[in-house]
């Protein structure tokens, strides 16, 4: 008894914290007239046509925007695997001058609010000519950045047993091709993790899209769904909200197919 | 130490791309950031030194202080809300019931979409004077108003934006329940403790340091909410600046009106609140925070 109770009151929790998900996915379905008045879930004329209005009503194919999106995501995953997985390795496995000093160093930088180097960083890159340019979101990714990946593998690297890095030295591999051989195949779980997030994060960071990016051909999905309601110049919520859930697909598609993993490496260093 | 030097080599090869990014855009532009923040800069002049005067401009500032006000209260109230949510559902959740993993995924959903402008834009819909929730209170006869739209109420859809991203520090908790011994609390059961009483003197103290970790991380992170405010308000933080976050104020002197200099002020003082209050946890942490290798506390 008591456990079915659990279960009804756990179930009634999920279903009213998804209900207004599953209300956006059926009200995208309904013609701009049904939308308001109808609480319920199931579309009285259901249609596709928000999608094909909501697609082209910016007056730039939604295409593009998913593209530069994309563009943008591949190269932040790119740049992070590459350069936190180089920096991990260098903390974790090897001795060198200053060692102690610049791990604490890049420790603190996991805390470090963006909005204190903001400024000086938009004034910088736009002495650079990046302003209205990818640029901005990708460059930081490849000097590794993101303190947080490099402190996940570092902790992963540190897993992994010495003796492997000393039977490969006495094969004759020098630190690179330890680092090459060894620890990057065995790092992957961690390297995916990586790639997951840093999907995740790049394909919702709407602060510097928003800030660095103007041109409507070179706006991503969440500036261009912001802008959405004026640049159509009326309320087309149907088409808004269709356009809304295709933003949202490919985040639910990597969580599906990586839950596990996301779940797990969520438990394990407090990601979001 | 030359010798020295000349073997960490390879080592610093490696760290190079690390390097030149903490150097240049971490280091560096902190630094040129409080450099700014004492300068009257605008982007396209040159920095004009007026030593503390943006500082002191702040605290005169009716929206600063405004902004001060409405990011306090949004901390205050949701990180506290989301966690006494996250640790109840998590502690129900850990009791061996079936499905476990179904549940944990459909709660975890709300943290994964949240933050995107995509939920944002749906709030204003559902919070809207004709949306969802008015249509769903008109059901059972009730007329709602405009959530969104009166000084009164804007906030406080913010921050069950907030609230209802529970899941996250749910699933932390849930791995940290996971970690403690069922000896543990057969043993607490043996000697008579009581379901509330093993939760309060078992469970809880035993799940501290993971109670800790979530506080210090959701209130980082709130600190620095911006999206869904800018979102919602249209940018403005309104109405009558009722949900003019930190972040969204500094977005609207940087980029708006392109006062970098007291937006940089405004930054420098966001990274010392947050100083502090992290600070402040981990003083008052070691109060109530167990690690295990000091006894139970009683």
């Amino acid at each position: 008894m008591r456990r079915v109770l659990a279960h009804a009151g756990l179930t009634a929790g999920a279903l009213i914290m998804l209900y207004p998900l599953l209300w956006m996915i059926t009200a995208s379905l309904r013609p701009n007239t049904e939308i308001f008045r109808h609480p319920g879930l199931i579309p009285e004329h259901p249609t596709l046509a928000n999608y094909a209005l909501g697609w082209s009503s910016t007056g730039t194919s939604f295409g593009i925007y998913l593209m530069n999106s994309l563009i943008i995501c591949a190269a932040v995953v790119i740049g992070n695997l590459l350069t936190c997985s180089l920096t991990a390795y260098a903390f974790a496995r090897l001795t060198f001058v200053g060692r102690k000093t610049l791990f604490a160093l890049m420790l603190a930088t996991i805390m470090l609010p963006g909005h204190v180097t903001l400024i000086a960083q938009y004034s910088i890159f736009r002495k650079l000519n990046w302003i209205d340019t990818f640029w901005p979101m990708i460059v930081p990714s490849f000097l590794a950045t993101d303190a947080f990946f490099v402190f996940l593998m570092v902790q992963f690297i540190r897993s992994i047993p010495v003796e492997l890095d000393d039977a490969a030295r006495i094969d004759g591999c020098g630190a690179w091709g330890i680092y090459r051989r060894i620890i990057l195949p065995l790092l992957s779980p961690a390297l995916v993790t990586t790639a997951i997030f840093s999907f995740i994060w790049t394909w919702n960071n709407f602060f510097s899209q928003l800030i660095y990016l103007s041109t409507r051909t070179r706006l991503t999905v969440p500036v261009a769904l912001r802008g959405f309601l004026d640049a159509t110049g009326s309320s087309e919520w149907g088409a808004l909200f269709a356009m809304s859930v295709v933003t949202l697909v490919p985040v639910v598609v990597v969580f599906v197919v990586f839950q596990r993993r996301i779940l797990a490496g969520m438990a394990h260093t407090g990601l979001k | 130490m030359i010798g020295r030097l000349r073997q960490s080599v390879p080592a610093y090869l490696f760290l190079l791309p690390w390097f030149v990014g903490i150097v240049g855009l971490t280091i560096g532009p902190m630094l040129l950031s409080l450099y700014y923040s004492f300068t009257d800069y605008a982007l396209l002049n040159t920095p004009e030194w007026t030593g503390l005067h943006n500082y002191t401009a702040l605290f005169q500032d009716s929206r600063y202080l405004q902004s001060l006000k409405v990011t306090f209260i949004y901390v205050g109230v949701s990180v506290p809300l989301e966690m006494a949510f996250a640790l109840a559902v998590a502690v129900l959740l850990n009791r061996g019931l079936k499905g476990l993993a179904v549940y944990r995924a459909l709660y975890y959903v709300p943290s994964l979409l949240g933050g995107s402008v995509a939920i944002a834009l749906l709030w204003q819909q559902i919070f809207g004077s004709d949306g969802l929730l008015n249509d769903v209170l008109g059901l059972f006869g009730i007329h709602g108003r405009g959530w969104i739209s009166e000084p009164g109420t804007a906030l406080w859809t913010l921050i069950l934006l907030r609230v209802w991203q529970f899941g996250a520090p749910m699933v932390i908790f849930l791995a940290g329940l996971r970690q403690i011994p069922d000896e543990v609390l057969e043993a607490a059961e043996v000697d008579g403790a009581g379901r509330w009483q093993r939760f309060w003197r078992v469970t809880l103290p035993l799940l501290s340091p993971v109670v800790f970790f979530n506080l210090v991380l959701q209130i980082i992170g709130a600190f620095q909410a911006f999206t869904p405010a800018f979102v919602i308000s249209g940018g403005k933080g309104g109405p009558s600046d009722s949900t003019l976050f930190y972040t969204l104020y500094l977005y609207q002197q940087a980029f708006g009106n392109f006062r970098m200099g007291y937006a940089a002020a405004m930054a420098w003082v966001l990274l010392l609140i947050i100083a502090v209050f992290t600070g402040l946890n981990f003083v008052l942490g070691r109060t109530w925070v167990f690690y295990g290798d000091e006894g139970v506390r009683r």
